[in-house]
């Protein structure tokens, strides 16, 4: 076959032909894995709750309540009320922080008295090899462990800024982010029920903001350039 | 025979990372392991066998002044339908190199194929460049996510080799991969040289 002439009406009904072509199966595609691609991330969100608020324990969980709340610094908090076995175990908090790279997001599960139960990075771009090690680094076994602490008795913060935790080896920025992901989170839950003795869930805009963002300012949140150097 | 010989023309003669140096952004950015480079070449290979395929089809249709904006919606097209098909049923693969699946619409390799080759040869000629390029940047993201991994952090596909203490953090950062693609292209230079 002859190759079609650079004419402008072959041109127009080309260009339009390919890009209709394209847009249909793209439609078509984006039908297909909408459902799978939806029922992965429950699926991904469900095992990260359970993990996080058993903590290896038996147990039947049921989600009973789920609320978005959004503090003064515009973060926003999904947060799940967690029964085991029919009574209230806890309550898994999910934030998007910023690390070394944008949204290191953050599901942690706290009991009701706000110790750590668990926690689960639900997704992340840090450095693979140094940030990427969050997941385990702060893990039970790990040599940053958190779990059993608690952010509003313990002082969450790594070692280089006065704190208790140790950062992860030559990724202080990636630590610092997850442990200020892991304090916003209690705050957001804690802080405010006992300051004013009522809970304000499900509330968009916290009334008294400044009880929300006040244990996220004492962290640092400058980033000198010694991620690489230490 | 003659089929074989452009398999192994993309592999050897013209790999992409060796001797051609295109598509240098995604090698750079997803080497720092070898499974994450593997991924992404693999990636790269699927989408370059079907745009090779569907533009040899196409040549004759599309004319030559509007061609490079045509086989660029060809290319996303693919992209995109690898993106959402990644995200559905390989999450994990997704998880790690999500990131880097829209770079492969720009990765100038599989434009540069669909020019030099797939615009002036038949489908299954077309499929066997797909094939050979495909592999040559697979085996090179492999081979310097390997360097990469062993130097950086001690491991190998994941598997610990000595402590990560004794790793040599620069070669898991950005310039650690610019010096190990350097000696992996003298070396590949010296042993094609000889033959």
């Amino acid at each position: 076959m002859k190759k079609l002439e650079s004419t402008l009406p072959n041109m127009v009904a080309v260009l339009t032909g390919v890009t209709l072509v394209s847009a249909a199966l793209l439609g078509v595609m984006q039908q297909l894995t909408k459902e799978p691609i939806e029922q992965i991330e429950r699926q991904t969100l469900n095992d990260g709750i359970k993990k996080v608020i058993l903590a290896g324990k038996e147990g039947d969980l049921s989600v009973s309540k789920t609320d978005t709340l959004i503090d003064a610094d515009k973060n926003t908090f999904v947060v799940y009320t967690a029964e085991v076995d029919g009574a209230v175990a806890g309550r898994a908090v999910k934030t998007s922080v910023n690390g070394f790279s944008p949204n290191l997001t953050v599901l942690t599960g706290f009991d009701n008295d706000g110790n750590i139960l668990g926690y689960e990075i639900l997704a992340t771009a840090e450095t693979p090899g140094l940030g990427a090690k969050a997941d385990q680094w702060f893990q039970k076994d790990g040599k940053g462990c958190i779990i059993g602490k608690n952010p509003g008795v313990d002082n969450l913060t790594v070692s280089k800024d006065g704190g208790d935790v140790d950062a992860i080896t030559a990724s202080t920025i990636t630590s610092r982010a997850f442990l200020k992901a892991v304090n916003i989170e209690y705050s957001v839950i804690f802080k405010d029920d006992a300051s004013s003795g009522a809970t304000r869930w499900g509330e968009a805009e916290p009334a008294d903001s400044s009880a929300v963002s006040a244990p996220a300012d004492s962290l640092s949140v400058a980033e000198p350039a010694d991620s690489i150097a230490n | 025979m003659d089929k074989f010989k452009i398999i192994l023309n993309g592999i050897i003669k013209e790999n992409p990372i060796f001797v051609l140096l295109l598509g240098m952004c995604p090698t750079l950015g997803t080497t720092t392991s070898a499974i994450n480079g593997m991924g992404m070449g693999l990636a790269t290979m699927v989408v370059l066998m079907c745009s090779n395929v569907v533009i040899s089809l196409v040549k004759n249709l599309i004319p030559d002044m509007v061609r490079i904006p045509s086989f660029i919606v060809i290319i996303a097209t693919f992209v995109t339908v690898l993106e959402m098909l990644m995200k559905a049923y390989v999450p994990s693969l997704y998880a790690s190199l999500g990131l880097f699946i829209p770079l492969i619409v720009v990765n100038c390799i599989v434009l540069g194929r669909a020019e030099s080759f797939a615009a002036k040869n038949g489908a299954l000629a077309s499929l066997c460049d797909g094939v050979g390029i495909g592999l040559g940047f697979t085996l090179a993201l492999t081979l310097l996510g390997a360097v990469r991994e062993i130097l950086g952090s001690g491991q190998i596909f994941g598997f610990q080799l000595w402590g990560d203490q004794y790793g040599v953090l620069a070669f898991v950062l950005a310039p650690g991969a610019f010096i190990a693609l350097a000696y992996l292209i003298v070396i590949v230079n010296k042993l094609t040289k000889k033959a």
